[in-house]
Parts: structure tokens; C-alpha cells; sequence
């Protein structure tokens, strides 16, 4: 008893310095964030700052929503065609080929991404250049991407990679035996995807895209290189009102709005996640 | 794998139809290279253009003037490379070491509220970033800690710490007990078993989330962004103010710094990462 005891102890001491450091410099200055969304000049209670916020930005809130969920969607279905094949696929060479390619921005940061599509995406950039040549495009009507498609496309290019790593590995421990029996039965290698192998690898998938979403939610770089005017999302928006008015207020009003919407992504998890328990038990 | 691959295989289609689907396979990987590197190149390219104007589709003049003056003591690059790389190693070395401790007690001994904590230090990646390092800059402005190197340390460090808590955890559980247990009853104390046994053995989880810490350091730019200003510019600042400024060169350059050890470090992942280890995350 008194070792156990002894043993608990000890071990909180050992996590209590990693502790420490979150919750002062990420719980804490969570907390403050809500607290001061909700704070007049006086440190009275006030729902100003709130109403100024949806005054001018909820245009940005329904563009912030409808790219990250736009974005979140692309992300599910290449990330599931692309570990599918890795898992199903019955060309050796071809599933050689997609493992080497497609991990590759997986590491690489935001906002390189945002400087790479900057340049790539642009009217004079490298893709209407190349659409132009094979006759796609007219390159005298190319357009610039860089508006709500630029930050879909460097979101998209940028994260896929991550959720297919997870995804594939998931997809790898479905049991073999399952998926033979299927393919003796006749059914074909999208229906064995569809009904075998993702539902056994739904969670993590779920887990790789909540996580996305969240990075998604809270990058700076990407729409504030590729669109920084607006219409545009509400990380460049807290950014301006700091930057040019030093008003805090509105900013974490904004903040909170955006913990809001990432606060449905959780939601969506763990609805799937009980729902799944339940099925089990 | 192999032999499932073979069972597949579908009975002889006439060659046309084969044809047919090894060209569409051929063009699908095509296209998904051209998606994946196009990008790439085109910043390959912006970084050794000289002149590069509409319409044209190639630069009109190549050369390395750019490099020269990014790397010419006004240009900035090596004083944000050389700051870049103290603050990643500085926050290596204080996530390491609380990550350490917190990891093993967290794989090995019996703790009250286990799945609490893991749940703690999970928060960082699975909560939008923003509001706390805005908020965390106001703190910071107060006690003088805005602009300073300790200051974007310790944000880096409340971030990369979650990854480092959790592959330490994960490397300590997948070390095998009995190992240990055998050197304890040969008479080795708890401190020196875990020096010359345990530690030995999770080191390449350790050296693994080492280099995540590393890398998220170098990469990052909302929170220095914020709490770096005005003094401390790091590599990812030195990239966004060039390219705001217009300058895709430098930009460019900037950029490609950055993706060398990005890259280097997925070719090697698996190297340190290995299967077992990866099996024990979040467990």
C-alpha cells in the first residue's frame, strides 16, 4: 500500500513540470482569451465586443466555415482513395509509385506552402502555364487562383498526405482474412473498400481529419499570404485587429468564435466515437 | 501481401482493355506528380531567377544574385538562420527535458487521473492555437518577455511538448519489462537500470520526437508572429515579411531553407519511428 502510494506520488512529480508548462502557457492564456472576449474597459461584463465582431466579420466566419469544411471533405476522399489503393490496389508498380509520391509535403510547413501555391497558383504561375500548354486553358483568360481556391488547394496539398499516413496504417491492420473472404464472394475491390476495409479504419480517419481541421482552423500564413483581403478567414482578421488597433476585445471575441467551430469538429468525433461504442456493446 | 495480390488478379483481359488500364493508371500517377512537384519546381525556379515577367512561361534570366545578397550580412538569412536553429535547440532541450520524466511516469508507473493528463497534454494540437499565443504576447508584454528568445522558446516549448510527452510515453512502453527486471535482480539500483537499460533502449522514440520538437520549432510562425516581435526574426518571419514585401526570390530562398531538413526528415522518419512504437501512441 504504501509503495503504491509512494509510486503515485512520485510519478505526478515527474509529469508535474510538463504540467506546469501547459497550463500556464496554454490553459492559462486559453482562459484569458474567453475572459477578455467578455470584458469592457472598466472589467465589467459586456457582449459588445461580440456584436462589433459579427458586425463587421460574419461574412469572414461563414468564409472561415465553408473552407475548412470544403477543405476537411477533399482531404476525407483523397486521403481514402489514395490509402485504399495503397491497401487494395492489385498493380505492384503503381502502389509503389503512390507510397513514394504522395507523403511528400507531409513535413513540409505551412507557410512554405503558402509561398509555394503563392507562386504556383498565380496568374503567371507554373499551373495556368502548363494547363495553357496542353490546351486546357486560353492563356489569355488565365485567371489568378489566389482567392478561396488557393487556400482550399494549399490546405488540401498539405494535409492529405498526413491523414493518408494514418489512414493507410489503419487500413493495413484490417485483417487480411476479411478482405479475402469478400473478394471470394465476388464483391469488387471498391465495395470491399467501402464496406470492409473503411469501416474498420473509420476512427482514425476521423481522428487525422478532426486534427486537420483544427490546424486549419488556426493557421495564419497560408490565407494571409494566398488572400489577405476580404472576404477572407478569421485568423487574418484577430491578426488585424491587433496589429492595427490593439484591440483585444474583438480579437478573442473572434478567437472564441473560432473555438466554436472547431468545438463541432470534437463534437462530431466523439458523436461518431459513442455511437461506435454502443455498437460494440 | 504478395500472394493476395496474385489471388486478385483478374483472369485474362483482352489486351486492349489492358492497354486501356495501364494507361489510365500511368495517367493518374502522372498528374498526381505533376500536383505534388509542380509546386516544388516552381519554387526551384523563383529561387534562381534574376527577371521574370509576364507572360513569360520560363524566367527570362537566371543566376544566383539573390543568394549572394540573402546570404550578404545585410540580407538578414544567416542571423534568422542561426536564431532559427538556437530556438529549436533550446526548445529540444527544455521539452526533452520535462517530456522525459512526464513520458516514462506516464508509461510506467500507476497514476491517479492518467487518462485526464494524457487528455492535457493532448489540448495543444487539438485546439485552434490562436487565441493563445495572442493572448499569451499580452502576458508576455508585461513581464518584458515579448521580443526576447525566452519568450519564443517557451511558446514553442508548450507546443512541441505534446508530441515529445507523447512518443516518449509510447518509446518507454514499448521497452520490453522483463529486460529491466532481469538487470534489477542482478543488483542494479532503480537510477542505474534506467540509465544503462531503459533509456538505451527507448532512444530512438526519444531522438524521434527530438527531431518533431526540432522541426515544429524551425517551422513555426503564428506564435512567434506574435510574441517575437519586434526583435526576434526567425527564418519562417524572414520569409513572410520578403514575400509581402513582394520579393519572391528571397522569399523563395527563405523557403527552400526551410524545406531541406522538412524533407530530409520524411525520407528518415521510419528510420526512428519504428512500428512498435508507433503501435503505442496514445495507449
Amino acid at each position: 500500500m504504501r509503495v503504491a502510494t509512494r509510486e503515485r506520488w512520485g510519478g505526478l512529480l515527474l509529469v508535474f513540470p510538463a504540467l506546469a508548462i501547459v497550463a500556464l502557457f496554454f490553459v492559462w492564456p486559453l482562459v484569458m482569451s474567453s475572459v477578455s472576449a467578455f470584458e469592457d474597459k472598466d472589467a465589467g461584463a459586456t457582449l459588445a465586443h461580440f456584436e462589433k465582431a459579427w458586425d463587421f466579420y460574419s461574412n469572414d466566419l461563414i468564409f472561415t466555415v465553408a473552407i475548412v469544411v470544403l477543405s476537411t471533405l477533399m482531404i476525407a476522399v483523397l486521403s481514402i482513395a489514395i490509402a485504399g489503393y495503397l491497401t487494395l490496389g492489385e498493380n505492384e508498380r503503381t502502389r509503389g509509385a503512390l507510397r513514394w509520391l504522395y507523403r511528400w509535403p507531409l513535413f513540409i510547413p505551412f507557410i512554405v506552402t503558402a509561398q509555394v501555391m503563392r507562386t504556383f497558383l498565380a496568374k503567371n504561375g507554373m499551373l495556368n502555364h502548363v494547363l495553357g500548354g496542353v490546351g486546357l486553358i486560353d492563356p489569355l483568360t488565365a485567371q489568378s487562383m489566389l482567392d478561396w481556391r488557393g487556400i482550399v488547394v494549399a490546405f488540401v496539398w498539405k494535409q492529405t498526405p498526413f491523414v493518408t499516413l494514418l489512414l493507410a496504417g489503419a487500413m493495413a491492420s484490417v485483417d487480411d482474412q476479411h478482405i479475402e473472404a469478400a473478394r471470394n464472394l465476388g464483391a469488387s475491390r471498391l465495395r470491399v473498400l467501402w464496406e470492409i476495409v473503411l469501416p474498420q479504419s473509420t476512427r482514425t480517419l476521423l481522428v487525422g481529419l478532426v486534427l486537420s481541421y483544427v490546424a486549419m482552423l488556426s493557421v495564419l500564413s497560408v490565407p494571409m499570404m494566398i488572400n489577405p483581403n476580404s472576404p477572407t478567414m478569421l485568423t487574418v482578421d484577430v491578426a488585424y485587429r491587433i496589429a492595427s488597433h490593439g484591440d483585444y476585445g474583438v480579437a478573442n471575441a473572434l478567437c472564441l468564435m473560432s473555438l466554436v467551430i472547431a468545438a463541432f469538429g470534437a463534437w462530431f468525433y466523439l458523436r461518431h466515437s459513442l455511437r461506435h461504442a454502443e455498437a460494440i456493446a | 501481401m504478395s500472394a493476395t495480390a496474385v489471388a486478385y488478379a483478374s483472369p485474362a483481359l483482352p489486351a486492349v482493355q489492358r492497354a486501356g488500364t495501364t494507361l489510365l493508371r500511368a495517367t493518374v500517377i502522372a498528374l498526381l506528380a505533376f500536383i505534388v512537384f509542380g509546386p516544388l519546381l516552381n519554387l526551384l525556379l523563383w529561387a534562381f531567377t534574376e527577371r521574370w515577367y509576364f507572360p513569360h512561361k520560363l524566367p527570362q534570366a537566371y543566376g544566383l544574385t539573390y543568394w549572394f545578397r540573402v546570404f550578404s550580412p545585410r540580407g538578414g538569412a544567416i542571423t534568422s538562420l542561426v536564431t532559427s536553429i538556437w530556438i529549436a535547440l533550446l526548445t529540444v532541450v527544455l521539452s526533452l527535458v520535462v517530456a522525459i520524466p512526464a513520458g516514462f511516469a506516464l508509461a510506467r508507473l500507476k497514476l491517479p487521473a492518467r487518462a485526464l493528463i494524457m487528455l492535457l497534454f493532448l489540448l495543444p494540437q487539438a485546439i485552434p492555437n490562436l487565441p493563445v499565443y495572442v493572448n499569451i504576447a499580452r502576458m508576455f508584454y508585461s513581464v518584458n518577455l515579448n521580443g526576447t528568445i525566452l519568450g519564443v522558446v517557451l511558446v514553442h516549448a508548450s507546443h512541441g511538448l505534446v508530441l515529445a510527452v507523447w512518443i516518449a510515453s509510447a518509446a518507454f512502453a514499448a521497452v520490453d519489462v522483463s529486460l529491466e527486471e532481469a538487470a534489477r535482480n542482478m543488483g542494479a539500483g532503480a537510477w542505474r537500470c534506467f540509465c544503462t537499460v531503459t533509456l538505451p533502449l527507448a532512444m530512438p522514440g526519444l531522438i524521434a520526437s527530438a527531431i518533431f520538437v526540432f522541426l515544429e520549432s524551425l517551422d513555426e510562425f503564428t506564435g512567434t508572429y506574435f510574441v517575437g516581435v519586434p526583435d526576434v526574426i526567425t527564418l519562417p518571419l524572414l520569409l513572410f515579411n520578403a514575400s509581402n514585401g513582394g520579393n519572391y526570390q528571397i522569399a523563395s530562398i527563405t523557403a527552400l531553407l526551410l524545406l531541406i531538413p522538412s524533407i530530409g526528415f520524411m525520407l528518415l522518419v521510419e528510420r526512428f519511428l519504428k512500428a512498435d512504437v508507433l503501435a503505442m501512441i496514445g495507449k
